[in-house]
């Protein structure tokens, strides 16, 4: 039987859900058997491949280029997952919202900068005007709250999936959990 | 030959046989039987609202949904409180409270405290369909011992009538429409200037999230005293 095609990818968030995947352990092993992970912030690939069987999404969509990604990802994803709260909700890159890009831009690169302020305009993507959840840029199937969600619902949510079911997450988690 | 007229309302929830008395309502009555509905305004002791809609329920016979916490029995009633209607109703005015407000759980002193966090879970809520509003609102600290984050606050009013009704101070009101509506102070004005506030902390106990709270306290580190409720509105029924 051929491995599943499982990807993770890392938007606007603090790489805590990441770190919550690594916390499986042991478990991984087992995991990793059933799995061929095919891009993630934990191995080496650049490019999002074609056809993902499923993609793990942390973070919310702050910038213009995870806009881009989401929707490329979904494109190439069977099976999408906002994994913790910066993805299904938003949470705390979110915060900035009620104030705009601007106003947090200034705060951070020029009202408390006092060698050079400058606000970065090279080589990084311009943040959107306002942070949303995935699921207002694409098409979300499974919602895993949390922050992070804790290791057990993300090998709850793995084995789930890898045996063709979504578990009930609200049994597993909540947001803030 | 005249019958004295009932006091007693014999009627079905969910297909069980109940009782009540003619002045309880569908939710005391669903509560004696252990059946449970979801509220969140609703706070025994306090005057029933009905403010939130989560307790709405079915009635047969009526296409409408009454809120149970403020629907007397009556004989013969039919109730119905589970139904994938009710059930998605619930979770919509759930949903709608979670995009008006900023509810960051995850930074949040109330995070495994919260009525408003744990009814989402027991709902099934996993995530809001709705876009988040993310109104520009106050936190006020003025007050030496307490906050009040307007982020938080879901305006159930149980602030304001615990206050008004047992403590008897009424300094916190409701002001304002629709988006526009805050609980407020006084006459508007800063809580730790409120010449009325008897600092007490009976609405910091019984808010239903981290919209009022002490202060000091850290994410997670608030947790909420209710008890003393009871206790107060029986003492004083009992002296009457």
């Amino acid at each position: 039987m051929s491995k599943v095609r499982l990807a993770t990818v890392w938007l606007d968030g603090c790489s805590g859900c990441h770190m919550s995947l690594l916390d499986m352990d042991e478990r991984l092993v087992e995991i990793a058997d059933k799995v061929e992970i095919v891009y993630s912030p934990l191995v080496d690939n650049k490019e999002f491949p074609q056809e993902v069987d499923i993609t793990l999404v942390e973070g919310a969509i702050g910038n213009v280029e995870d806009e881009e990604k989401i929707k490329m990802i979904r494109q190439r994803t069977k099976t999408l997952v906002s994994l913790g709260d910066c993805a299904v909700t938003g949470n705390v890159p979110s915060m900035r919202n009620t104030c705009g890009a601007k106003a947090v831009l200034e705060r951070v690169y020029l009202e408390n900068v006092t060698l050079q302020p400058q606000i970065p305009s090279e080589s990084v993507p311009a943040l959107r005007s306002r942070v949303c959840p995935v699921r207002e840029v694409v098409k979300v199937d499974v919602f895993v709250p949390g922050c992070p969600p804790s290791a057990d619902t993300i090998h709850a949510l793995l084995v789930g999936l890898l045996s063709g079911s979504v578990p009930d997450i609200s049994l597993l988690s909540r947001f803030g959990a | 030959m005249s019958t004295a007229p009932a006091r007693v309302k014999t009627l079905k929830i969910d297909d069980r046989d109940v009782s009540g008395r003619e002045e309880e309502t569908i939710l005391d009555v669903a509560r004696q039987n252990r059946i449970n509905i979801p509220t969140l305004c609703h706070v025994p002791g306090l005057s029933p609202v009905g403010s939130c809609r989560l307790c709405l329920v079915e009635i047969k016979g009526s296409p409408k949904l009454f809120p149970a916490c403020v629907t007397l029995v009556r004989e013969g009633m039919e109730v119905v409180t589970k139904s994938e209607r009710l059930a998605s109703y619930r979770k919509m005015i759930l949903e709608l409270l979670f995009s008006d407000g900023n509810h960051i759980c995850a930074v949040c002193v109330s995070n495994g405290n919260c009525e408003l966090q744990s009814l989402a879970q027991n709902l099934g809520i996993d995530s809001i369909r709705f876009p988040y509003r993310f109104p520009k609102l106050t936190v006020d600290a003025s007050h030496q011992r307490f906050v009040v984050d307007h982020n938080r606050c879901i305006l159930c009013a149980r602030c304001v009538r615990v206050c008004g009704e047992v403590e008897g101070a009424h300094t916190w009101d409701l002001m304002g429409r629709g988006t526009s509506m805050r609980i407020i102070s006084d006459m508007n004005e800063a809580w730790g200037d409120s010449e009325t506030c008897t600092s007490c902390g009976k609405c910091v106990q019984l808010c239903p999230t981290g919209a009022l709270v002490e202060k000091g306290k850290s994410v997670a580190e608030m947790s909420k005293k209710k008890g003393f409720l009871p206790y107060i509105v029986s003492m004083r029924e009992g002296r009457r």
